[in-house]
């Protein structure tokens, strides 16, 4: 669901579809055929039956507020209207115009894209060189990776970026210590506030970032790379083709899919880092902290701007769409909708 | 390696050089899993430190002696045992609820064809690209013109709708590799539709909902923002909002905030020891099979 939330999340599974083909048209012809007209009927009502809850769901937690969040967005929506004292004004697109006239949005927004850009980039390439490794690694070397990887996905996002915040403190914190004695200089070293200055707190909350999601991308590409066909590599090693020549036309092209659907799921997750930085921030981001989700998140609940919130939100939507829909264009490519 | 024919010649050649190949990466990812299970051993080890090694300028990476004070001041803060029981109310809750509509539509989507079926395939896997913040707002406004503002259903809603298409769709998995041909003969045997389902369908799918439910249970335990924003009654706070009771004006109790945090932890990994199976053979009876 979050961000963050979601990296216990996998990305849709991967299912081939092809027995609902072959084994069900005839089947239901059969049935329907002989039998009576009001039969027939109830099973063409059936499948809607089925889906009409999760239809209803859906609908309530995200068709509907999606589509509260543009209304909302055209409208002037302070505390009065929240509490229904008054009605909402509409102000056409005011709230865009004073959002996207205003530079520390713009600030925001580059802030964002370039938190999201290294972090995905950092996981991708250390989850691909870790996963490539796997391959190469004794069983019991392997099994300790695996085992060192699951423990540090089954940590819940808030208890993880507790002990970051423990490990990053200024006073008490194991990182100052360490550096005091590699460096030998205390006075540096000791006390210092790795959040004073955002570029060295950002870095912090990176780290946090990128070992939260290694495991889950580590172990998604291993699988892939585990249905590589052996014979395949051997015979273009043998045919002379470099390591690098082997990864790039064998492995590669085997692993593509997985890796850019996990690279797709990175960025949406990195887009909208939240918890993360909230916790480390110690439920008080300072502005120089803000991404989009948090900017959207203070215009709404502390400047009580309800509209500008839901401004946000919908311009990180849009920015986000883009990516939306070159993740189901893969997903079809690979049919997973067919 | 006794026998040595010239064409064994170049793999007697490769062969040392493969071993010492294997020696470094073994080094190198022995120092990757130190690193990535690092903070959790520092998250057991601290929750076990006396307190004043926790307020100490000079960290060191053994704790000399052990203790459960930590663990006696987390679990004496106030609103423990009230933050375990929503956590539980609205997790199993949510489990449960999207588990039953998720293996309904499930059913719907890998049985029957029918119009908007692929439509609403789509529907489920891009809203869950939907950031959350842009819910939020809309979200928070709608419960509480409902009044469903510290009120566990809210949080239940929404947790279960979150996980709900990713449960569909892996559950829909297992539904299209059990052929229609049993259900079909328990139905020829004298059962009726429903009592097909349970004895023959439901069994079948049971590994796929227990995966499912896992992930979703997980996801609820975990999830932050949402708890946050809908509830603001003490008494109602999840785990996770509650541990943020442990930052005080005056500063943070480390010590006791890692126990707590130990102690959160303990159920998502007991759960994820049971997701790891479960999961790699729910993915690979979906993937290969068919």
């Amino acid at each position: 669901m979050t961000a963050a939330d979601t990296q216990a999340a996998g990305p849709p599974v991967p299912v081939p579809d092809a027995p609902e083909k072959t084994g069900k048209s005839p089947s239901t012809q059969d049935a329907a055929g002989p039998r009576p007209k009001k039969r027939r009927t109830k099973g063409e009502l059936l499948p809607y039956l089925l889906i009409l809850p999760a239809i209803l769901a859906i609908a309530a937690v995200y068709v509907y507020p999606l589509a509260k969040t543009v209304i909302m967005s055209f409208q002037d929506l302070g505390r009065a209207a929240l509490w229904g004292n008054a009605e909402a004004e509409w102000v056409g697109f005011e709230q865009f115009t004073v959002i996207l006239g205003d530079a520390d949005f713009w600030w925001v927004v580059v802030r964002t894209i370039v938190f999201m850009t290294v972090c995905v980039v950092l996981t991708m390439g250390l989850g691909l060189l870790i996963a490539l490794m796997m391959l190469r690694l004794s069983t019991w070397v392997r099994l300790t990776l695996t085992v060192a990887l699951v423990a540090a996905w089954s940590m819940p996002l808030m208890v993880a970026a507790s002990v970051f915040r423990w490990l990053s403190d200024s006073d008490y914190g194991l990182i100052n210590t360490l550096l005091a004695d590699i460096t030998g200089n205390e006075d540096k070293w000791l006390g210092h506030n790795w959040f004073l200055d955002p570029v060295q707190g950002f870095g912090i909350i990176m780290v946090l970032v990128v070992w939260g999601a290694i495991p889950f991308v580590v172990i998604t590409l291993y699988a892939a790379l585990t249905q590589v066909p052996k014979e395949l590599e051997e015979a273009a090693a043998l045919d002379g083709a470099s390591a690098f020549g082997v990864y790039r036309f064998v492995t590669w092209p085997v692993i593509k899919p997985v890796f850019i659907m996990v690279a797709t799921l990175s960025v949406i997750w990195d887009f909208n880092v939240f918890g993360q930085i909230w916790l480390l921030r110690g439920n008080k981001p300072e502005p120089e902290y803000e991404t989009l989700g948090l900017y959207s998140f203070s215009k709404a609940f502390e400047s009580t701007s309800f509209s500008q919130g839901s401004a946000i939100a919908l311009i990180t939507v849009l920015l986000l769409s883009g990516v939306a829909v070159y993740y189901l264009r893969q997903l079809i490519k690979t049919g997973e909708v067919e | 390696m006794s026998t040595s024919t010239p064409t064994n010649a170049p793999a007697q050649v490769l062969r040392p050089d493969r071993k010492k190949n294997r020696l470094g990466y073994n080094i190198l990812a022995l120092v990757t899993a130190v690193i990535m299970a690092f903070p959790v051993y520092w998250l057991v080890v601290s929750s076990l430190r006396p307190n004043h090694e926790i307020r100490s300028y000079d960290q060191t990476l053994w704790p000399s002696s052990l203790t459960f004070d930590n663990f006696a001041r987390a679990v004496k803060q106030d609103n423990f045992a009230t933050a375990i029981q929503s956590s539980l109310i609205v997790s199993v809750t949510a489990v449960v609820g999207g588990m039953i509509i998720a293996t309904l539509a499930a059913l719907a989507i890998g049985r029957f064809r029918f119009f908007g079926r692929k439509a609403l395939m789509m529907v489920m896997i891009l809203v869950q690209m939907l950031p959350p913040t842009a819910m939020l707002i809309p979200i928070y406004l709608q419960l509480n013109a409902l009044g469903g503002i510290d009120e566990y259903w809210g949080l239940i809603v929404v947790y279960l709708v979150s996980t709900l298409p990713f449960a569909t769709i892996m559950i829909r998995g297992f539904v299209i590799n059990i052929p229609v041909e049993l259900e079909e003969s328990a139905m020829v045997d004298g059962c009726t539709r429903m009592g097909a389902f349970r004895r023959v369908i439901f069994p079948l799918l049971a590994p796929g909902l227990a995966a499912a439910s896992i992930f979703s249970l997980v996801n609820a335990w975990n999830e932050y923002l949402f708890a946050y924003i809908l509830i603001n009654d003490n008494s109602k706070y999840t785990l996770n909002v509650w541990l943020m009771t442990f930052t005080t004006e005056r500063g943070t109790d480390y010590g006791a905030l890692m126990a707590a945090s130990t102690l959160i932890s303990i159920p998502v990994v007991i759960f994820f020891m049971i997701i790891q199976g479960k999961m790699a053979t729910g993915l690979t009876s979906g993937a290969v099979k068919g």
